[in-house]
């Protein structure tokens, strides 16, 4: 094990068979470049001023290796490591590769000292990232569950999104990762169903990245490892296995802070993040077929601070909104979308923007069918935010 | 009332190396002092030395700093009072001997994250009076550029960690300071040490036991001292925690209770301390007896839940800065003229750094966005961050 680990030869640890290909290529680009220097091509470089880099073109990204989500979240933490020799990955139960297997392996090829098993404390693990990112080094720190995320919201809203501010400027904890599965999952009950995505989005000063895919889940982990803020990353477990996609075996970064127009359209503005796209889209296909409606499927990305033009550009070319989201209604993100639209945008709008959330109730066991926010619920929506502004 | 070894003025448990020179104003640069009944271990085979040499520079060093903080916290305590320092201000004095010495016996390169009784920690780890008290004002001149205020001054180049408003908090984010410097140790040499300072009213805090159980685990160059004041707010000690042997409190983890009125007790105890965290064998629970003289906080008088012949029974027979003063004198450093000089001097010299204080600028109000986030989200030559959406009213439709 030990000569296995330190010998450089055997730095693979995907699934998939191509392993001297990728260890070639490992070898090639064996640090993280920043985000500008992918993208000095021409047409960047004279265009406008961009707060975030460039959208990475995934077509062109080749060659490509299809896997699932949680590949995709293992070969990116594997290559964190690889990069930043003070990265550490810490929560309950990694070592043997948690709960979901996202950190399968990492401890074998990276060792004890930076990948490692912590008591159950959240407040501790969350504080313990907190102090460590605050030295300059990369923390990524795993909470087994989001229900379980609230021990640490002390530490994450008083110390991490503060850090910066109340020092001037002299102290960050920007290395910090805090990646939890979140979502409803079929059979979670209570509590290893929810989504606390709304109480994160509150915080000024943190990151809140919620991935789709495999594709996304790489590019946005890339982009939280090298960003100067705390993120805290969701990852939606219902997709953990069954989400497979043709994943770029080089490095890539999704821009934080920008939404992704997943598919243009010209009748409704559909929005949406995570797990839920994927009802969103069986949404938008019913209504394409069934009732001729195009919707513009917009997957927000990143929740805090989220892409507000992307949407009023494209409601101010729809008129109507949707936004639909697993977490309760009250008090939801899409609350937040609703009002920051209709204030910037008012005319615009052809029909009140419509939220189609999970009920106001603890996450059910037995109704969760009725509970969650499925395609019909959503395409009743859609039919009737047309039907109004005819 | 307190059960516990502490040095009395009247206990002057100092001997001098030179005793002929005793009541003369002495030549000698050094003096030895003796230090049994400061320290109680638990769980420890080993202690601190029960004495400790100091020059006489170093100790009328210490005076002075000690006398500088208390200086300033009575500033403090007017200026707040005629309205100058808003919001809140918790205040040291009383327990100046517990940052002094712990700072002496400390290298820049540990790292110190303490409460919000923070002034004087700040003042020794990157502050100066006037910066200190230009932050309490909310002036541009403050350590963190009037972002913080009483609760929170930082200081990156002397590994200072502040200052936070949240009881506890701190101790986690001091555990993962410990790790950092465990992992970033080279083989063979000393590991940094981290120091996570709270009160006996945060002691019983979950995270703190969370912090404990991982550093233990772990093997952390981590300290935790506890400044125990008697008080946590406004309960006594014997109300709020069913435990007030707080250096027993790490079970297995060692403690060593240190009294916290005697600097020279503290240094030699912190030397003690720091020498066996940074050789890797885990943390230790760190207890201080000390005590506050004002209340918890300014809107705190201190006197509805204690009684003042308390408190100037402890000022007159426990102060620290009487203590230290009494030590230099019966060493020979100095004698009383000369002492009550320095202390002249520094009273002018605090005032002085209080006009100094007042003169810089309040902030801009667009200094309210600066740093929520890392500069690099955020385009240079733009006037307001993109992504700080309030007030962006510049294109909401009522512009």
């Amino acid at each position: 094990q030990k000569n296995k680990r330190t010998n450089m030869m055997s730095t693979s640890i995907s699934i998939c068979t191509r392993r001297l290909h990728l260890h070639k290529r490992y070898l090639s680009s064996l640090t993280l470049k920043k985000h500008n220097e992918y993208y000095e091509t021409p047409q960047n470089a004279k265009g406008a001023f961009e707060s975030a880099p460039a959208e990475p073109n995934i077509d062109a990204l080749l060659p490509k290796t299809n896997m699932n989500l949680v590949s995709s979240i293992n070969q990116t933490l594997a290559r964190i490591l690889e990069t930043d020799s003070s990265a550490i990955i810490f929560g309950q139960d990694i070592s043997f590769g948690g709960v979901f297997r996202c950190t399968i392996n990492l401890q074998n090829r990276y060792g004890k000292d930076r990948v490692f098993n912590t008591p159950l404390n959240e407040n501790g693990i969350v504080g313990m990232a907190v102090g460590y990112a605050s030295t300059g080094s990369l923390a990524i720190a795993e909470i087994q569950f989001a229900d379980y995320v609230f021990p640490a919201f002390d530490q994450i809203k008083n110390e991490a999104s503060m850090f910066r501010y109340r020092s001037g400027n002299q102290w960050n904890c920007g290395k910090m990762i805090v990646r939890m599965p979140y979502g409803a999952v079929g059979h979670g009950g209570h509590y290893h169903s929810q989504s606390p995505e709304a109480f994160f989005t509150h915080i000024p000063g943190i990151i809140v990245m919620i991935p789709r895919g495999p594709v996304q889940a790489k590019g946005m982990l890339l982009s939280a490892s090298t960003s100067n803020d705390p993120v805290i990353f969701f990852e939606p477990k219902a997709l953990y296995r069954s989400k497979l996609d043709d994943v770029p075996d080089e490095d890539y970064f999704i821009p934080i802070g920008k939404a992704e127009i997943m598919k243009e359209g010209k009748d409704v503005t559909v929005v949406g993040w995570g797990r839920q796209l994927q009802v969103l889209e069986k949404a938008c296909e019913l209504a394409w077929k069934n009732h001729g409606i195009s919707c513009e499927l917009i997957d927000l990305r990143t929740l805090a601070p989220w892409d507000v033009d992307t949407v009023e550009a494209s409601v101010r070319k729809t008129g109507k909104l949707l936004v639909s989201h697993e977490s309760p209604v009250t008090g939801g993100v899409g609350g937040e979308i609703a009002c920051a639209i209709q204030e910037r945008c008012f005319l615009s709008l052809e029909a009140p923007i419509a939220r189609v959330c999970g009920l106001d109730i603890p996450f059910p066991l037995a109704k969760e069918k009725e509970y969650l926010p499925d395609e019909w619920k959503n395409l009743e929506a859609i039919k009737k935010l047309v039907e109004y502004s005819k | 009332m307190f059960s516990i070894a502490r040095t009395t003025l009247s206990n002057a448990g100092r001997r001098v190396v030179n005793p002929s020179m005793t009541g003369i104003r002495s030549m000698s640069s050094e003096a030895t002092f003796d230090l049994t009944g400061s320290f109680k271990t638990h769980n420890l085979d080993i202690a601190p030395n029960n004495e400790i040499t100091m020059s006489k520079e170093e100790l009328i060093g210490h005076f002075k700093l000690m006398y500088t903080m208390r200086r300033m916290e009575i500033t403090c305590d007017n200026e707040y009072k005629s309205r100058n320092i808003r919001g809140f201000c918790h205040l040291y004095d009383g327990q100046e001997a517990v940052a002094t010495g712990i700072q002496a016996a400390f290298e820049p390169e540990d790292s110190w994250i303490t409460s919000y009784r923070c002034h004087c920690i700040a003042l020794l780890r990157g502050g100066s009076v006037s910066t200190v008290l230009a932050e309490l004002f909310g002036n541009t001149g403050g350590m963190t550029k009037g972002k913080g205020g009483s609760m929170h001054f930082y200081s990156k180049p002397d590994n200072f960690f502040g200052g936070q408003g949240i009881v506890g908090a701190q101790v986690p984010v001091g555990t993962g300071l410990a790790f950092a410097n465990k992992y970033n140790a080279k083989p063979g040499e000393k590991m940094n040490v981290a120091i996570g300072c709270y009160g006996d009213g945060a002691a019983n805090q979950g995270q703190i036991w969370e912090s404990a159980n991982m550093a233990s685990l772990w093997k952390l160059p981590m300290i935790f001292c506890i400044e125990n004041n008697h008080y946590g707010m406004g309960t006594s000690i014997d109300r709020h925690s069913s435990h007030t042997d707080y250096y027993k409190m790490g079970n297995h983890i060692p403690g060593i209770r240190i009294d916290g009125m005697n600097v020279l007790a503290v240094k030699e105890g912190m030397r003690f301390v720091k020498d066996y965290c940074g050789s890797g064998n885990g943390p230790m629970y760190v207890e201080m007896m000390t005590y506050r003289y004002h209340g918890h906080s300014m809107s705190d008088p201190g006197t509805t839940y204690r009684n003042r012949e308390e408190i100037a029974m402890t000022r007159s027979t426990r102060d620290p800065l009487e203590f230290v003063k009494k030590t230099v004198i019966d060493a020979g450093f100095a004698d009383a003229d000369e002492i009550k000089q320095m202390e002249k001097e520094i009273r002018k010299f605090v005032q002085s750094e209080v006009v100094k204080a007042k003169e810089f600028p309040l902030p801009e109000p667009e200094a309210l966005f600066d740093y929520v986030f890392a500069k690099d989200l955020t385009p240079e030559n733009q006037e307001s961050q993109k992504h700080i959406r309030m007030p962006d009213y510049a294109k909401s439709f009522w512009s």
